[in-house]
């Protein structure tokens, strides 16, 4: 008979537990996803090799070379990183809170178009530049915040179901999207917005420190940081908590429920909506219906996987961002469809995935007892 | 039905024909069991009779319910072995312990609320394709006749009491051929007369020939109900005596392992003035159900008012009007006197404008972990549920609540690998020390519990009554809702009974007689006595 059972909770950060001190449980994480790492490069490269005749090693080689192979290569999946983390921190607080906010996608795609709208309008109005990023940045939190509180207010208020409601809200906003593109198009008839500002550059991210994407870095760590603490430390973060885990204990605590739901959907949607400023004033300079890109749902992963620590969803955010960057560059490359590439980015994910399984459970024939815990 | 019949007869006949030498209908040798690396059941052999009601005696977490569990095929021993009938035999799964006769009634019923009595009795059995209600009815009368139950096959389980479901449970394991029954805690929920009935109804199935188990935690059950005890202490068999060679306080000595006192204080109420006086409350519930009828009481600084009742009288709604998390209807009132003599109504006040008020009040909610604390958060943490709120800025001051955690872990002896452990990891005795502890540290001037020693062992129910008495002391007003009519007898001052939302009598905790407490319990007085 095998038996599957949770294991203990081992948090690394809060001490020991069974005789095992933090370092050696961290170490032994780490090692377990590495050896899921090392099987999926396996796997995978008998794929790659069953299927393409190509030698895996070069494949592989050829991916961190498409991530890494040139400093701009490098910056631009740093920016890539950074917005996708954006995403997932701004969804954190409300995850946290056990609302299944997936309206992500349309909380930036409504950043990303307030933001647009300020370029395409106020663009020739030569406003400085810092002033012109803040009123940019304001405008696409409040978008985003909108589509963050209407969702909860229902929600709060008539009990609506927040999962449906969120992702209606996405094609709300892709609809929208589609409304505005051939008002702003440029040039005409190509159905597309084309670069905004592409001569003024007004509203585009400035360089800063000699680097065109540091700003998009500065302000997705700083927000990064500063959630980290609204989560841990914060008054705010302690009842986002406990409204999470239990409604009647949040009542019981004289909180406010719907207050605090409501104001983390706005914060939540806020953040969402810059992230949709970034990706428009600070990496693609025009918007479409695809300017999302699917972050919104990528980013639930990440803020799960992560278990909604800032630290872990960086890294994951990296991990994932390397992974879709180097399939494109080796699907071009090696001439592979786009599938193939897709399939080894799930073999990827899946061992990975499949490392957390073994880090929360262990496996046991029945009758052998505790012998293997030690 | 023949088979019943058959079956009673023949294990009549064994039990005869053993004699002297008893034939054990179960046997189980060195069971253990480990959940994580924890043994809960180490090495316990334990032996069930024929024709015996069995006391499983022990603390919580001491491994009772686990054993049984093991029994009825929920559980699987990760070593030991089992025998039935001196057979050796694998229980895998419930469908098989129901194979070898062994029927267990769960604390949890697990009945289908729009089904009825007969529906239930026959469900998840391979019968026929065609349902014959018939004759499940039929065999269902039987049965009650046989020992004495009264349950009426068509009445739906959502129309029933809760020890009318309870019956129904017990049927339904008969109804499936059970010789030997488990059942977990039953009493926990019924009144004194309730409970009476299902002893008597216990003694006909024992002269039947069937084997009973009864896990409870009331000694004064123990004596009155069983022919053998059996103790667990932390996961090991301690010994088995016979209920008629031994004495609660002995029972008590071996569970806890060291001598306790079984008496309860009671000192007299001193300084005793009015804390909170309740007039005309009446509340409704989302379906428009009247939960309370028109009470009207008055709770007294330095006295501990009991109240009684059965399960869903209201008294979760008297507290939670009180605490300002439901509303009531207009016309009640509900106003507090803090120790200064200021008065302050708290009817229609949310639990923050209570708060703001001034109003001390501590709760102990009756589900501790869905409301009076928050189980993925550790200890420290859950000592903010009521303070997090103090101090300047946004940001929460971690140093007091994490002193609090350590001054009531150490005071309260609470068992936990360290104050990082989230709360759902304890034991229900310790997370209720947790609560109680968090709810006594804001200095309340009225403290009220709900069900406070529920599922707690002796030793930690004692704690919680000398809390109780501490609070007494100081002068607060303590409204103590519980359910054990002997511990509300011997500790409060006053026993205010609700009978279906209503009051329906409030007595003297010194002179009252518990048959008189468990009459008000199901029959309401036509006028509420003082």
């Amino acid at each position: 008979m095998i038996h599957i059972s949770k294991r203990p909770d081992f948090n690394r950060f809060k001490g020991k537990y069974a005789g095992l001190n933090r370092w050696t449980g961290f170490g032994i994480h780490l090692l377990v996803r590495l050896i899921g790492l090392v099987l999926a490069l396996a796997v995978s490269g008998v794929l790659i090799y069953a299927i393409t005749k190509l030698n895996p090693i070069d494949v592989y080689a050829e991916m961190a070379n498409g991530v890494f192979g040139t400093s701009r290569r490098v910056w631009t999946w740093l920016r890539d990183l950074a917005l996708l983390l954006l995403v997932a921190v701004g969804l954190a607080p409300a995850f946290k809170m056990r609302f299944w906010n997936i309206g992500a996608e349309g909380q930036i795609l409504v950043g990303a178009l307030a933001t647009s709208a300020c370029m395409i309008y106020m663009g020739s109005a030569n406003i400085p530049t810092p002033v012109f990023l803040l009123i940019m940045g304001i405008g696409s939190m409040l978008a985003g915040a909108l589509w963050g509180i209407i969702p909860a207010v229902f929600k709060a208020f008539w009990g609506t179901n927040e999962t449906l409601f969120t992702l209606m809200m996405n094609y709300i906003a892709i609809q929208l999207t589609s409304f505005f593109i051939p008002m702003w198009e440029h040039p005409k008839g190509s159905n597309t917005v084309g670069i905004i500002n592409a001569a003024s550059k007004a509203g585009w991210f400035p360089e800063v420190f000699g680097q065109q994407y540091m700003l998009n870095i500065i302000i997705v760590a700083v927000i990064t940081v500063a959630m980290f603490f609204y989560l841990k430390r914060s008054k705010h973060g302690y009842e986002i908590a406990v409204v999470g885990q239990s409604e009647s204990t949040a009542r019981y605590a004289a909180m406010n429920v719907k207050k605090v739901v409501v104001r983390t959907m706005t914060l939540s949607g806020a953040i969402c909506g810059l992230a949709g400023f970034l990706a428009v004033a600070g990496a693609d300079h025009t918007v479409s219906t695809a300017t999302a890109g699917g972050r919104g749902f990528v980013a639930i992963i990440v803020a799960w996987l992560a278990k909604f620590n800032p630290g872990t969803m960086a890294v994951i955010s990296a991990m994932l961002v390397f992974l879709n960057k180097g399939a494109i560059t080796i699907a071009s490359k090696f001439n592979l469809s786009n599938d193939v590439s897709d399939i080894i980015q799930g073999i990827i994910l899946f061992f990975i995935l499949g490392s957390e399984f073994f880090i929360n459970y262990r496996i046991q024939l029945a009758h052998e007892g505790k012998k293997e815990e030690k | 039905m023949e088979n019943i019949k058959a079956r009673a007869e023949k294990t009549a006949a064994a039990t005869e024909a053993s004699g002297g030498g008893r034939v054990p209908a179960v046997e189980m040798i060195g069971i253990t069991k480990y959940f994580r690396s924890v043994p809960v059941n180490d090495s316990i052999d334990m032996k069930i009779y024929k024709g015996e009601i069995l006391s499983l005696l022990g603390e919580n977490g001491s491994g009772k319910t686990t054993l049984m569990n093991m029994l009825s095929g929920i559980y699987f021993p990760d070593s030991g072995s089992i025998r039935i009938d001196g057979q050796p035999v694998h229980i895998k799964s419930p469908k098989d312990a129901l194979d070898l006769h062994i029927g267990m009634i769960h604390q949890h019923f697990k009945l289908v609320d729009v089904l009825t009595a007969a529906e239930n009795v026959v469900l998840g059995l391979n019968e026929s394709f065609r349902l014959n209600l018939k004759n499940v009815r039929r065999e269902v009368a039987s049965i009650c006749e046989k020992y004495g139950f009264t349950v009426d096959p068509d009445k739906k389980v959502y129309d029933m009491s809760v020890s009318e479901k309870q019956t129904l449970e017990i049927i339904k394991v008969l109804y499936r051929g059970a010789d030997i029954l488990i059942l977990d805690e039953p009493t926990a929920v019924l009144t004194p007369q309730e409970t009476r009935r299902l002893f008597s109804v216990m003694r006909n199935m024992k002269e039947d020939g069937k084997s009973i188990v009864i896990i409870t935690h009331k000694l004064h059950e123990v004596m009155d109900i069983s022919d053998r005890v059996a103790v667990l202490r932390k996961g090991k068999y301690i010994g088995d005596v016979n209920t008629a060679d031994t004495d609660p306080q002995q029972l008590t000595d071996m569970m806890v392992g060291h001598r306790v006192s079984l008496n309860i204080d009671r000192p007299e109420p001193d300084n005793v003035r009015e804390c909170l006086k309740v007039e005309h409350l009446s509340v409704i519930d989302a379906d428009g159900v009247k939960k309370l009828d028109d009470v009207s009481f008055t709770a007294m600084g330095g006295e501990i008012l009991g109240v009684a009742g059965i399960a869903g009288s209201g008294q979760k709604e008297l507290l939670e009007v009180i605490a300002g998390l439901q509303s009531a209807l207009p016309g009640s009132s509900v106003i507090f006197t803090d120790r200064d003599g200021k008065t302050s109504s708290l009817i229609g006040k949310t639990p923050m404008e209570i708060k703001k008020l001034g109003v001390h009040l501590a709760f102990v909610p009756e589900d501790r972990l869905g409301m009076g604390l928050v189980g993925d958060l550790d200890i420290a943490d859950n000592m903010l549920i009521r303070t997090y709120r103090d101090g300047a800025g946004m940001f929460v001051n971690m140093k007091k609540p994490r002193k609090l955690a350590e001054e009531i872990v150490e005071e309260f002896e609470v068992v936990t690998p360290d104050l990082l452990t989230p709360v759902r990891k304890l034991s229900g005795g310790n997370v209720q020390k947790v609560l109680v502890g968090r709810e006594i540290a804001g200095d309340p001037s009225l403290l009220m519990s709900a069900y406070a020693v529920r599922g707690l062992d002796i030793n930690t129910s004692y704690i919680i009554y000398r809390l109780m008495n501490e609070q007494k002391a100081k002068g607060t007003a303590v409204i103590f809702v519980g359910e054990d009519l002997d511990v509300l007898l011997e500790l409060c001052d006053r026993i205010m009974v609700l009978c279906d939302g209503r009051i329906s009598g409030i007595v003297d905790g010194r002179t009252a007689a518990k048959e008189e407490v468990g009459l008000l319990m199901t029959r309401l007085e036509t006028e509420a006595g003082k």
